[in-house]
């Protein structure tokens, strides 16, 4: 039990229960389908900016191709759901039938090598785990094992992110192209596009999502989270204390690829589709600002930072497209100039105080009470 | 891929596609030494710059149309015009940028690179804003028009030539200015050591403002010379900042002659490999190619041998 007590405060218990009972009970009775599967989609981009929160706000170690990650993983799942769609009896009419129909459009007579395993769900799923924590490993390896860091690393994973949305969009063939990945119908014969599967698919999302929030949290009060924490401060007193920096490093850059890459599968089963306008340079930024707008510190920051930015994407390019451009250029210079810890930030500054003496003001009330009670009776 | 083609033609595709490149290449060049100064000399990512370079191009734009309708006999001349204006237009609005937002934010480099992503959504939509969102172009004097034939099969555009002499001057012009100017030396200096540098009485804000302003400008005559070889839309900075990013990192960042050398590089590839593969192919390859140097030589091609 006091281990327990060790690795969670009793008042982040109170904000994680709050968090959960807002996405658990409170948002699903308050919304309909329609919005419940929109913040569904809203809260994969809280997988990203969750990694972000570990690799950028801990590890100092910002990735401006988060993308890519979130791309392989939704991609992985496309594939498998594509494959599934493109059954013999619902492509009879193509020149080559059982392939996907983008392939036949492009004159792609038989199905890829890497398109094969794709067939098993065990083997996909494996995959949106392993594939992007692979790719993580050998650009961190290649980089952080020669110690470069900071800025240039931010071009590179940035040139990295360009790179494969032009591969995806250039071979239209193996990929779907700038179309994406589109019309998946069913997991396993189970019908996503109905409203009842979006709704346990919403509940899928937000357990694991709730899941790798606690992992997360472990990690950071472990003894690798302090490190994390040196080194982002002071790297060379951490490798001079004999610790390998840069193991350490590519392990927090893998860890948030991960996550990203259960964001974009949760996507893709969500949405009913993948494209390659997640995976570049654009959307690589904007899933940075959510985290720094939630709080580049705070685990839970990140999910409400994901959710009120998307809420607010949506809301204003539906009454104002012209305003949204405007608001996102100002929020990024806000977040960077006046509160560059975000939500979380502002929140532990003036509102928690606020709260605490409230709290207080209401215990030294309940205390006093009981007294007055008995001379009265 | 060569199988189907004569020598003699070979040569006259690497030939015109080597040109190709050095259009490129100038454009590159322009972009990237801009770039090269701000990142390479302050440390500062700045990912407005391609909105800087469409500031010019506007600017050229707006030029021409008003030689066009007003002074329609110096029409041949407005391109000297242009590139001055387009050159203030952009150093003027780098330095108010630089006041505002970026000298706030130099111990902060990564932050520096978010804010000035921002900065740069807000240029695009000023810009579809008041130009509108489609793709303007330049018209060109009549002398600019037309190319050159060196023999019967190789052909070398005008406009191309000219930009190439605009880079090749401009690169000139940053050279002297770094290098052989009493300005150039205090900028080196507080690149070198700050804090020293201060100490024997340079002005370090105003070097930074200026050098800032100074890469802006450059920025400037790089959307200039970009209404030459391509048509002018808002986002068509931002189609740039990558590529000119790589350029300045894989040239070392630090190095006027890396960038120029880097630049000549990945543009030649591209081009030259753009008529054998498809252009996405093409690019693929090229920016694979270069974040494999990068990756096991960070340092770049021409590293800088400053400790810092």
């Amino acid at each position: 039990m006091t281990a327990l007590r060790n690795l969670f405060s009793g008042r982040e218990v109170l904000y994680f229960l709050l968090l959960a009972v807002l996405l658990v009970v409170v948002l699903p009775l308050a919304l309909d389908a329609f919005r419940l599967n929109l913040t569904g989609k809203y809260l994969t981009f809280a997988f990203v900016a969750l990694g972000l929160v570990l690799c950028w706000g801990y590890g100092g170690v910002l990735s401006l191709g988060q993308g890519v990650f979130f791309g392989l993983g939704g991609y992985c799942m496309a594939m498998f759901l594509k494959l599934e769609a493109s059954d013999m009896a619902s492509t009879a009419r193509q020149t080559t039938p059982g392939i996907p129909d983008f392939m036949d459009w492009n004159q792609v007579t038989e199905l890829p090598w890497f398109w094969e395993p794709f067939h098993s769900l065990t083997f996909t799923l494996l995959a949106v785990l392993v594939v992007p924590a692979v790719f993580a490993f050998v650009i961190g390896f290649a980089m952080f094992k020669r110690r470069v860091g900071g800025v240039y690393f931010a071009i590179i994973t940035q040139a990295i992110a360009t790179i494969l949305t032009i591969l995806i969009i250039g071979q239209q063939g193996y990929t779907g192209g700038a179309n994406g990945m589109t019309d998946l119908r069913t997991l396993l014969g189970w019908d996503i596009r109905t409203d009842d599967a979006k709704q346990i698919l919403y509940f899928l999302c937000v357990f694991l999502l709730l899941l790798c929030l606690v992992l997360a949290h472990l990690i950071l009060r472990s003894k690798f989270g302090r490190i994390l924490v040196a080194m982002r401060d002071r790297e060379d007193r951490v490798r001079f204390s004999g610790y390998d920096v840069s193991g350490f490093k590519i392990f927090v850059f893998c860890l948030a690829g991960v996550f990203s890459a259960i964001g974009g599968a949760m996507f893709t089963l969500q949405v009913g589709f993948m494209s390659p306008s997640f995976v570049g340079i654009v959307p690589s930024i904007e899933m940075v600002i959510f985290c720094a707008v939630g709080g580049r510190l705070s685990l839970l920051g990140a999910v409400y930072g994901a959710l009120i930015v998307n809420l607010a994407k949506t809301s204003f390019s539906e009454s104002f497209p012209e305003l949204w451009l405007y608001a996102m250029g100002a929020l990024f210079i806000a977040v960077v100039l006046a509160f560059p810890n975000g939500l979380a930030g502002l929140y532990s500054r003036y509102l928690e105080p606020l709260l605490d003496r409230g709290w207080a003001n209401v215990r030294s009330r309940a205390v006093a009470v009981p007294p007055a009670q008995e001379k009265t009776s | 891929m060569f199988a189907d083609y004569s020598a003699a033609e070979l040569t006259s595709i690497f030939a015109m596609q080597g040109f190709a490149g050095l259009s490129l290449f100038s454009v590159f060049v322009l972009m990237a030494l801009g770039l090269a100064i701000i990142f390479g000399q302050m440390g500062v990512i700045n990912m407005a710059h391609g909105e800087f370079m469409i500031l010019g191009a506007y600017v050229t734009w707006l030029t021409s149309g008003f030689f066009s309708s007003h002074l329609p006999g110096l029409f041949a001349a407005y391109f000297p015009v242009a590139i001055l204006l387009a050159f203030l237009a952009s150093a003027l609005l780098g330095g108010a940028v630089e006041w505002l937002l970026i000298r706030h934010l130099y111990k902060r480099p990564l932050d520096t690179l978010l804010a000035t992503w921002g900065l740069s959504l807000i240029l695009q939509q000023a810009y579809r804003s008041i130009f509108g969102a489609r793709e303007v172009g330049v018209r060109m004097p009549d002398w600019m028009m037309g190319s050159y034939a060196i023999t019967d099969m190789i052909e070398v555009p005008i406009n191309g030539l000219f930009v190439m002499g605009i880079s090749l001057l401009t690169a000139l012009g940053v050279y002297l200015l770094m290098y052989r100017s009493t300005w150039g030396r205090k900028v080196r200096a507080v690149v070198q050591n700050r804090p020293m540098a201060g100490a024997v009485g340079i002005n370090t804000q105003q070097v930074d403002r200026v050098t800032f302003a100074l890469g802006c400008g450059i920025a400037g005559i790089a959307g200039s010379a970009f209404t030459m070889i391509g048509s002018t839309g808002p986002t068509a900075g931002q189609l740039y900042i990558v590529d000119t990013f790589l350029v300045v990192v894989f040239g070392g960042a630090q190095s006027l002659l890396g960038t120029i050398a880097s630049a000549f590089t990945i543009s030649q590839a591209q081009s030259t490999m753009e008529f054998f593969l498809s252009g996405s192919m093409a690019k693929v390859y090229t920016l694979l190619v270069v974040v494999g140097i990068l990756m096991v030589r960070p340092q770049g091609l021409f590293a800088s041998r400053i400790r810092h």
